[in-house]
């Protein structure tokens, strides 16, 4: 199975921290969706995404199983990071090495025996729809802020490592342009799945899961209803980011 | 009975490795695998008595002080295992400080390991040498503080210079990838002890600064001595 032979994966259920079964059916995630997990801290969201990275067979402490394609997915998946369908990008997620951005990304492309040499400023120019400080070639990975940083990262997972599942664990405060993120994600036709405490983020997602001790407590798909919200929060979103800017520009939010 | 060797550079993760491998199999029965643990360190090592509280099983550390941990580690390593027997054990997990390059602790028999972490950079694997030539497997932890670029480069960069090692990722904090090395380490067969010998030839003869010699410059050794204006090695007989 090749990465362009994904279409969906299925997450079927484990049990609860009682040792209760999970009463969701099964979850698709399918190719061009945003999904939000969504939940209190301790309810269980990272062991959720980590079940989909590990590719879970039964086999961690959740007792969830993930099937590609209504499969068991190849064990190489999860053995060989090149062959994984899947890029995690953490909080705690950091680009070390003392390189500058356009070597940085040589590197990851010859690994990957890429020839196509356009790649690396296609990454660079897609990097830049996602953050408002600019990143150039010529800049160190290491000195990049944690905006830049992690939109290199979605940028580099999302044309280098080509990966059709995504999995943004808490970007939020990371400084870059949710929105334009989700708009890329269904441009390039990829899976996101986001952790967040962020409503606009859950808001925009196509799929909501909510997490409650553990275990699911339920699958919810946005409603009309929400759609005025919707758009109230994004004006909301719109606004603050102004009035951030003027704060970290050292101006008064009056003027 | 069977035997795993432990080694990696300092603060490579070799611990918290060793401590989930322990709690994998105590996890599965405590009676069918019982570990004894052996800690080769050079100064000072701690890990011995934190295992013994931790796991309850035998544990013992050498400290190798002027010698080399590895030579260190393979004088030992018969009575280490005739030890292990004694207190009836399935599995003898080997410890190494692994703080110099050029040689390797891991013998014919068993499972040798070699602990990489992957913060330390993606140049690292190429300055290691036997370490991770002549190991078995290769255990990548921390992949968790990584970018995705990274953790690919890293695994090249072992392959190159170990295309037939096997290579398991793991978050060794919360377990990730464990899966895997149980696997494999439930699959290990008993060693025989009489056939247990050093998988790698030692380093070239023991040198003068090894015995204590302190003065600098190549004129006051023997043995294989370098010029700075020179490439290649030079011997001088004593």
């Amino acid at each position: 199975m090749k990465h362009a032979e994904i279409e969906e994966i299925t997450i079927l259920p484990g049990r609860k921290k009682d040792g209760e079964a999970e009463d969701f059916g099964s979850i698709v995630i399918t190719l061009g969706e945003t999904i939000s997990i969504v939940g209190p801290t301790g309810s269980g969201k990272s062991a959720f995404i980590n079940d989909i990275e590990m590719f879970a067979q039964h086999d961690t402490v959740t007792g969830r199983t993930i099937l590609v394609n209504g499969e068991h997915p190849p064990e190489e998946y999860v053995r060989d990071p090149s062959k994984k369908p899947i890029a995690s990008i953490t909080q705690n997620t950091q680009c070390l090495a003392d390189l500058l951005v356009k070597n940085f990304l040589e590197m990851h492309a010859r690994a990957r025996k890429m020839v196509d040499c356009e790649v690396i400023q296609k990454t660079i120019d897609l990097a830049n729809e996602f953050t408002g400080e600019k990143i150039l070639p010529g800049m160190k990975v290491t000195e990049l802020s944690g905006g830049q940083t992690r939109a290199l990262m979605i940028a580099d997972a999302t044309l280098i490592s080509n990966t059709p599942i995504i999995l943004l664990d808490e970007i939020e405060n990371a400084g870059i342009f949710k929105d334009r993120v989700i708009e890329c994600v269904k441009r390039f036709r990829k899976a996101v799945v986001f952790v967040t405490h962020d409503p606009l983020i859950a808001l925009l997602s196509d799929k909501r899961i909510v997490m409650k001790n553990g275990a699911v407590e339920k699958v919810l798909t946005p409603k009309e209803e929400e759609k005025p919200i919707l758009k109230r929060i994004m004006l909301m979103d719109k606004r603050m980011d102004v009035i951030r800017e003027k704060i970290r520009q050292g101006e008064s939010i009056c003027d | 009975m069977r035997l795993i060797i432990v080694a990696g550079p300092p603060s490579a993760g070799k611990t918290t490795l060793t401590r989930q491998i322990i709690n994998g199999l105590q996890n599965k029965s405590k009676n069918k695998n019982k570990v004894s643990y052996l800690k080769i360190d050079v100064v000072r090592a701690f890990e011995d008595e934190e295992l013994k509280k931790e796991f309850g099983i035998p544990t013992k550390k050498i400290y190798s002080g002027d010698l080399c941990p590895d030579h260190a580690g393979i004088m030992v390593l018969r009575d280490a295992v005739v030890w292990a027997e004694e207190n009836e054990s399935d599995l003898l997990i080997v410890e190494s400080a692994g703080l110099c390059l050029r040689c390797s602790p891991y013998v014919t028999e068993g499972l040798g390991i070699v602990v990489l972490s992957a913060i330390s950079g993606t140049n690292t694997p190429l300055k290691m040498g036997p370490m991770i030539t002549l190991a078995d497997l290769a255990v990548v932890t921390k992949i968790d503080l990584i970018s995705q670029a990274e953790r690919e480069v890293f695994r090249e960069k072992i392959k190159e210079v170990n295309g037939n090692i096997d290579i398991i990722e793991t978050n060794a904090l919360q377990g990730t990838g464990m899966r895997y090395l149980m696997r494999i380490v439930d699959s290990l067969s008993d060693i025989d002890k009489e056939k247990v010998m050093l998988k790698g030839e030692p380093p070239l003869g023991v040198c003068t600064i090894c015995i204590g010699k302190k003065d600098i410059g190549w004129q006051n050794h023997f043995g294989v001595i370098r010029r700075l204006k020179d490439a290649d090695y030079l011997y001088r007989g004593d």
